[in-house]
């Protein structure tokens, strides 16, 4: 539930928290989205950076030249405007998976797991709209909402030492992307050929906090030449506003 | 320009500038040097801008060969600096030969000591930084810690006075025993009355889990009142996190952006350079201040940075 009065928290002499609900929910996560974007229009001087996370916003400032009141006055204004104001349309990109097989070897136990054939865990893995809640725990992950609960299974009792960067995940009721190759214990399910973090490009994440993305089914042949143009910096995301 | 071939890095020797800053929203830590001060009064010293790239040299055994004529600083950590066998001068900028070698051979304080160079190591930069962040492979030479045989390049220097040196008022003593004074919040009020007196009545001892993302410490657990476990938020640096075992972790420069443990306090921004520079076994204690007096000393910290800048650039 959103407070109806922000929460601000101490984050040292030159960070505050700024609260905004009480639970991991999208309405909250929205307003968290909405008041990063205010304060990046406004461009405060002395706002250094901030991090958007499940139901606040970590605001770094530099403190010799913002005051934390001054910035707490600035966040109310903020709230107190963008409540009103037009809510900015969501965006959804679309992540091209090959689902199965090597690239998804623990599909079948997904799917004997939920008593469904794979290609069910599929349809149903594919045709939810996911909200990208935070990116953290390394560049470019994303904390994804909006998994059904019907393809939920615990993480692998024994962690894989290495999961090839783009694989998809479930790890109990939570589904995610390996931006990078790196050890882990989730189910892997299936593997996309798009770069979600590249160092290189500015924005760096092709996903940001506050957005939504959803999983498009696709063959290996597709997955070869998908990769292929993105490596040639060929492809282009699809990407579409939504309501 | 060639300034420097690695003959032997130490343990951990990265490229660092003051931070890569903006990203912490897509999951990428700020990353940059530690000691804040050190880092800038060596380029400072060698007449460069303070943001310049420098080396960032862990407890001892780094080597190098001079490849140019050139200027340096050596700041930081005392690891018994020489050139060619003889003592180095720290705290000053330091004239070093081609063919010379620099070496860092023993700790006699501290943990961290920087190595500015005339004009700054040219690196690309990463998302607008220099600083390496090794756990990803981001920034520096190549995303990694330097390794022998690596050449390390610097741009073209500032003319500046040669033989600067920092007056020994403001060299800092590392102590094996330090205070640091830390801004309740943003979750002081997960923990019981009693562990909070625990947190500001105990000494801790620096772990040997000790690196760049963070430091854990041992000593008295610090007592929840239900739990450890948040909803995920932000991490602000120096935040003092304590997991379910109770043990504080103060969390640095190569923190991860989020994490889901309670922070029960902050460490203030003038003393990240004092846990900077303690290693596994050195003691340490917590003291409370607001943030009005935590600013306050900000306020001084720069200005006498600013003061040994015009003094020295006179």
């Amino acid at each position: 539930m959103i407070y109806k009065q922000p929460r601000f928290l101490c984050g040292g002499d030159h960070a505050i928290f700024v609260e905004l609900g009480d639970s991991i929910d999208p309405e909250v996560n929205q307003c968290v989205r909405n008041l990063k974007l205010a304060l990046e229009k406004a461009e405060v001087p002395g706002i250094v950076e901030s991090v958007p996370t499940y139901r606040s916003l970590l605001i770094y400032f530099a403190p010799l030249q913002l005051s934390a009141a001054r910035l707490r006055q600035t966040v109310c204004h903020l709230l107190q405007s963008t409540a009103v104001a037009e809510l900015p349309r969501l965006r959804l990109t679309e992540i091209p998976t090959v689902y199965g097989g090597e690239f998804g070897p623990d599909l079948e136990l997904v799917a004997k797991h939920n008593n469904l054939s794979a290609a069910e865990v599929v349809q149903i893995h594919a045709s939810a709209r996911y909200l990208i809640y935070m990116l953290g725990f390394m560049p470019g992950f994303p904390y994804l909402g909006g998994m059904s609960p019907k393809i939920a299974t615990p993480r692998k009792t024994t962690p894989r030492l290495k999961i090839p960067a783009g694989s998809v995940g479930i790890a109990g009721n939570q589904t995610g992307i390996y931006p990078a190759e790196s050890p882990g214990g989730w189910q892997i399910i299936g593997r996309t050929p798009l770069e979600l973090f590249h160092p290189a490009q500015e924005p760096p994440s092709i996903l940001k906090a506050g957005d939504y993305l959803s999983f498009v089914s696709i063959t290996a042949e597709e997955f070869a030449s998908i990769k292929e143009s993105v490596r040639n910096g060929t492809y282009s995301l699809n990407e579409r506003l939504i309501d | 320009m060639e300034v420097f071939e690695v003959i032997q890095p130490g343990p951990l020797t990265t490229v660092q500038d003051l931070g890569r800053f903006g990203y912490q929203q897509f999951g990428v830590p700020t990353s940059g040097a530690l000691d804040n001060y050190a880092f800038r009064i060596g380029n400072i010293l060698v007449g460069n801008d303070e943001n310049s790239a420098s080396l960032e040299i862990t407890l001892f055994g780094c080597r190098l060969r001079a490849l140019q004529d050139t200027k340096v600083a050596i700041t930081g950590a005392d690891m018994a600096a020489i050139v060619n066998g003889e003592p180095a001068p720290a705290w000053e900028s330091l004239a070093v030969k081609s063919g010379d070698v620099l070496a860092f051979p023993r700790l006699k304080g501290g943990c961290r000591a920087y190595l500015a160079v005339s004009g700054g190591i040219d690196v690309t930069l990463v998302m607008k930084s220099a600083s390496t962040y090794t756990k990803a492979g981001i920034g520096g030479l190549g995303g990694r810690p330097l390794r022998p045989g690596d050449i390390v390049k610097a741009k073209a220097g500032a003319i500046s006075k040669a033989g600067a040196h920092l007056p020994a008022r403001y060299i800092p003593a590392y102590e094996n025993q330090i205070t640091l004074r830390v801004v309740p919040g943003p979750q002081d009020d997960c923990f019981t009355r009693e562990g909070i007196h625990t947190l500001f009545n105990s000494e801790y001892i620096v772990s040997a889990q000790a690196d760049r993302m963070g430091y854990r410490l041992e000593g008295p657990p610090v007592k929840h009142r239900e739990g450890a476990d948040i909803i995920s938020d932000g991490i602000p640096l120096g935040a003092v996190q304590v997991p379910g075992d109770g043990l504080p972790i103060i969390l640095l420069a190569d923190r991860q952006t989020t994490g889901g443990y309670t922070k029960i306090a902050t460490v203030i921004s003038v003393d990240i350079t004092r846990i900077a520079q303690a290693k596994p076994g050195d003691r340490a204690k917590f003291q409370r201040v607001t943030s009005g007096q935590a600013v306050a000393l900000l306020r001084k910290y720069e200005q006498r940075i600013e003061m040994i800048k015009a003094s020295l650039c006179a």
